[in-house]
């Protein structure tokens, strides 16, 4: 069953937007998305040290991505303005990974798969990788959702409660980047935040609690993933964008049907 | 045996000096009301206690095995966030149905457990926000400007609420208010602080006198207070804060 490409492909798709959807709601409620983006663009510089280096694209792009979260994260805590540094780092970390790989030996480096990912090329070895990240990213996020709710809320409350809320900011960061390491292949560095916020988005619409929104959002996610690839082989569509795609035609029905489901009510 | 004690407590935020030589201490069952001007550092002393911030000099000590209550002065709710109030009052720990009932009554409440708590109006936002502390039945509630935003008549029975509160469940409560003069009435003590404890003592009750009446309105039942402030030093820098009217 693995052997067959589209197999593999929607395999690795829905376990990274399972993974994404609850830590997605996360970068919602803190109003992380910035730091998504700063996160995950911070992934081309991986991929370049990756190659230069010759270790495996996934161990670059983490350690990146860690180091970037890590960065950001004590930024926030020291109350920087978030807006302007986040841009900044976002943006620097992009341009400097493209330069970076232009150095490298013009040897098959296709740097498109790496904006826009590669689903169909995921591998059985990929596949392997991308499952165990995404359940680690879901459990790590199942076992602290309490906790990283009430942090998310009031970090003194967290306090009072007997929580550290700084600990649990740090999960949230470590969660961010093995999500970005894994979802590289899926929809690209590019749209990696976009894989985050949409169904997380597009999930409010229909949710009344925070549990409800998180499985909402999960479902989303996958039904994204499902739809992404059938536009992509049909139409012969880039299928990371495919993905995004659908998500965002999702979060317009919820959005458009909430308002009108709202209208009704007043009547 | 006091719940909680600071001695020689500092806080210092950057290089900045917000709190120095706090000695203060609460009993079992006490009402205490900080008071003192923005900026004062009231909220930091409260944060202290709290252990959010540590002393920069002195130490803060809990009796073992100590019940915090907290209520905050406001909660960061992303209109993202959907978040009933039945599932608020289970962070973060689950708190079983009939005690967030019981909790809600006991806060004058009905069963609002299935409402956003976007949906609350200002006074049924604190008294969820207070129900959740009594769910960890403590033995200290620290209350951190718990009438800000609610009018006079909200003041009056929220401070009512807290004095059932300790009649009922016998906690203390430390309360921070930024009104210098007016307190709650069942304070048993009243300690103003700007950066230092500048005085403390007991608030003056005042009932029947028109005075008073007009300027607290009817109908406030007697939850509210006047405190008479007694600094008997200066500072010996420039006062940026005014005790003025009641001296």
């Amino acid at each position: 069953m693995l052997d067959d490409f589209l197999t593999r492909a929607l395999l690795a798709g829905l376990a990274v937007a399972i993974a994404a959807a609850p830590l997605g709601c996360f970068v919602v409620w803190r109003r992380m998305a910035y730091f998504g983006d700063a996160t995950s663009h911070a992934a081309i510089l991986g991929v370049a040290l990756a190659l230069g280096f010759q270790i495996s694209i996934f161990l670059g792009t983490l350690l990146v991505a860690l180091v970037m979260a890590m960065i950001v994260s004590t930024l926030a805590g020291r109350g920087w303005a978030m807006d302007t540094t986040l841009g900044v780092l976002a943006h620097s970390a992009l341009a400097l990974g493209l330069v970076a790989v232009s150095f490298l030996p013009a040897v098959r480096v296709d740097l498109s798969a790496y904006l826009f990912g590669d689903i169909l090329a995921v591998a059985r070895t990929d596949l392997a990788v991308i499952v165990t990240g995404a359940a680690l990213v879901l459990g790590l996020i199942l076992w602290r959702w309490s906790a990283l709710l009430t942090a998310t809320l009031s970090h003194d409350l967290a306090h009072a409660s007997g929580l550290a809320p700084d600990r649990e900011r740090m999960v949230l960061t470590v969660a961010l980047a093995i999500v970005v390491a894994v979802a590289l292949k899926i929809v690209g560095a590019l749209l990696i935040a976009a894989l985050l916020i949409i169904p997380a988005a597009a999930a409010r619409n229909l949710a009344r609690s925070p549990e409800s929104m998180a499985a909402a959002a999960a479902l989303i996610g996958a039904a994204s993933v499902w739809g992404g690839l059938r536009l992509s082989l049909v139409h012969d569509t880039p299928s990371g964008p495919s993905i995004v795609v659908i998500a965002a035609a999702i979060f317009l029905v919820t959005t458009l049907g909430a308002g009108l489901a709202a209208r009704l009510r007043a009547r | 045996m006091s719940l909680i004690a600071a001695t020689g407590l500092a806080v210092r935020y950057g290089g900045r000096r917000v709190l120095h030589d706090i000695d203060f201490a609460i009993a079992p069952g006490e009402i205490v009301t900080i008071v003192g001007p923005n900026g004062s550092g009231k909220t930091s002393f409260l944060r202290a206690l709290l252990g959010v911030v540590p002393p920069a000099a002195g130490r803060v000590t809990r009796a073992p095995g100590l019940r915090l209550g907290y209520v905050p002065q406001r909660l960061h709710l992303d209109p993202g966030l959907p978040l009933p109030v039945g599932r608020f009052l289970s962070l973060p720990r689950r708190a079983p149905r009939d005690r967030m009932v019981a909790a809600l009554a006991q806060v004058g409440l009905g069963d609002l457990r299935g409402q956003d708590m976007a949906t609350l109006s200002g006074g049924q936002f604190q008294r969820v926000l207070l129900a959740r502390a009594l769910l960890g039945t403590p033995d200290l509630l620290l209350l951190d400007e718990p009438t800000a935003g609610l009018d006079q008549p909200g003041v009056a029975s929220f401070y009512q609420l807290i004095e059932e509160v300790r009649r009922e469940t016998g906690c203390a409560v430390l309360s921070v208010s930024h009104d210098l003069h007016v307190v709650m009435s069942a304070s048993d003590r009243v300690v103003c602080i700007n950066g230092h404890i500048c005085c403390e003592g007991a608030p003056q009750v005042v009932r029947e006198a028109p005075e008073y009446r007009a300027l607290f309105g009817f109908g406030t039942g007697g939850a509210l207070a006047l405190y008479q402030h007694d600094h008997d030093h200066d500072h010996d820098h420039a006062h940026d804060h005014d005790h003025a009217p009641t001296h």
